[in-house]
């Protein structure tokens, strides 16, 4: 389905909710159920992508500069990432 | 030729499905269901029928396994009966959500406790609201008829919802009738190849029975409902075209001398076929009686019924089944809501009876008739009245 979710109305919907298109898990918005967020003192990483390797969603991604960042659409706000990070670089901070 | 044969009904069902040329059966045996699946697996296992029989655990896993099956796009049947129906309750509602078009005999059983093998109404007023669509059968001819019809029904492309038909324990399943099996060269154009139109394939890949979140379950669910409320057409459209091919025709709801008829009796089921001979004798009597017969359960035929009743003065409906602690009997209740806004409605009364096999004869009924008669003009201090209860 190629509608935003918020405009699927239930003509749209297939035979039983059959999904025929692949990975359209990608509209998901999970990042919608965070209260914390992860924020970063680059400054301490030292590009071990430990924390990408943790992320339970996979949703933590290189930069363009080498360092690891959370797509926030996806990040649940879980706190491994913070948790295993081995020089502190990530810090959870409560969503407003 | 088709030909009339004594049989019985439990084996005819077997018959019908072979015919129907079924590919998957997955089935638990219960009483009064066994004879069903036992003549099924014969017929697997002497290579009468070409179909995958799958003797699984439970009625639980006998459902699921239908659901997989189905969504291969094989024809699919199973059979139950009363606890095994409620065991399978809860992946009833996969089947209907997912648009599975399963075929099921379901052999109407009362549920325990106490324990009870004999018939009455209470498996299927608790799989009411499955989404399923389901019809009551009174004889061993209406049963093989509307197996077959089912298949029909279910697998249209416009419908692909799940069919219960439902026979009485024993009263129907056990008995030998005179039964016309239609020839197999006349069932082949009557009942097309099944053809589902998203099949598991591996070349085609899809995810079924996914997860709904919040901003799309409301509108699959309503889709669903949709459906099931438009699959009424096709019910009557497939009956019709059975009827016009092997002569025998059924109606969501079923009129027996009720055209001119001041007082309509309801009833489901196998106990239709006595409360006939009842009119028959009342009417013979000069009594201005006549009986509704409901054979469509769900998707309920609302507008047939307030046509049905338009000009009766009293309706006397007969519960197999009780809703503890409800208003009446299942269907009463059902009939009284889809009446409360009409302007012209008869006085309603509402009887339950005929609970786990005990027999309702043409003196009860012609006894129910009177005794509601009776409520109509003087009124009861009861919500429903139960029948037959020892005092």
């Amino acid at each position: 389905m190629s509608k935003a979710e918020n405009e699927i109305t239930w003509k749209d919907i297939e035979i039983g909710s059959i999904v025929t298109e692949a990975g359209n898990a990608s509209q998901y918005r999970t990042g919608d159920w965070r209260s914390q967020r992860p924020e970063y003192n680059f400054s301490r990483c030292i590009k071990c992508a430990l924390c990408q390797i943790y992320c339970p969603e996979g949703c933590i991604k290189q930069n363009a500069d080498g360092y690891f960042e959370t797509d926030l659409y996806y990040c649940k706000g879980c706190g491994i990432c913070a948790r295993e990070c081995p020089t502190m670089v990530i810090t959870m901070k409560e969503e407003e | 030729m088709a030909q009339r044969v004594g049989m019985e009904v439990s084996v005819a069902i077997g018959e019908m499905v072979k015919m129907a040329d079924a590919d998957v059966i997955a089935a638990y045996p219960i009483t009064p269901q066994t004879h069903i699946v036992e003549h099924l697996a014969e017929l697997v296992a002497n290579g009468e029928l070409d179909a995958e029989y799958i003797p699984v655990e439970s009625e639980h896993s006998a459902m699921s396994a239908c659901l997989g099956a189905s969504a291969a796009g094989a024809r699919t049947f199973t059979a139950t009966a009363g606890q095994g129906l409620e065991l399978m309750h809860e992946v009833l509602y996969v089947a209907s959500s997912m648009r599975l078009p399963v075929v099921m005999a379901v052999v109407n059983r009362a549920l325990s406790a106490p324990l009870s093998v004999w018939g009455d109404h209470s498996d299927a007023m608790a799989c009411r609201d499955t989404g399923w669509i389901q019809i009551f059968t009174e004889n061993g001819q209406e049963v093989v008829d509307n197996i077959l019809c089912a298949f029909r029904i279910a697998e249209d492309n416009k419908v692909l919802l799940p069919i219960m038909v439902h026979l009485d324990g024993f009263h129907v399943s056990h008995v030998i009738e005179p039964i016309i099996l239609p020839d197999q060269k006349e069932i082949n154009p009557f009942l097309p190849v099944n053809n589902y139109p998203l099949p598991l394939n591996p070349s085609q890949p899809v995810a079924m029975g996914d997860f709904g979140p919040p901003f799309i379950y409301t509108e699959t669910k309503w889709a669903q409902e949709m459906n099931l409320r438009k699959s009424l057409d096709t019910i009557v459209g497939v009956w019709q075209n059975f009827g016009d091919r092997f002569g025998r025709y059924y109606k969501p709801v079923e009129h027996y001398r009720s055209d001119d008829a001041e007082v309509l009796l309801l009833t489901m089921g196998s106990f239709s076929e006595t409360a006939m001979t009842a009119i028959d004798k009342m009417r013979n009597e000069g009594r201005n009686v006549g009986l509704l017969k409901l054979r469509l359960w769900r998707p309920f035929p609302f507008n047939e019924i307030r046509k049905a009743v338009a000009k009766a003065k009293a309706l006397i409906v007969l519960d197999r089944a009780l809703s503890f602690g409800g208003l009446n009997g299942p269907v009463c209740s059902e009939i009284k809501a889809a009446l409360y806004n009409q302007p012209d409605k008869p006085k309603i009364v509402s009887f339950v009876g005929g609970l786990g096999g005990r027999d309702i004869t043409i003196t009860d009924f012609e006894n129910i008739v009177a005794w509601g008669i009776e409520i109509t003009e003087k009124g009861s201090k009861n919500e429903f009245e139960i029948y037959g209860v020892r005092e």
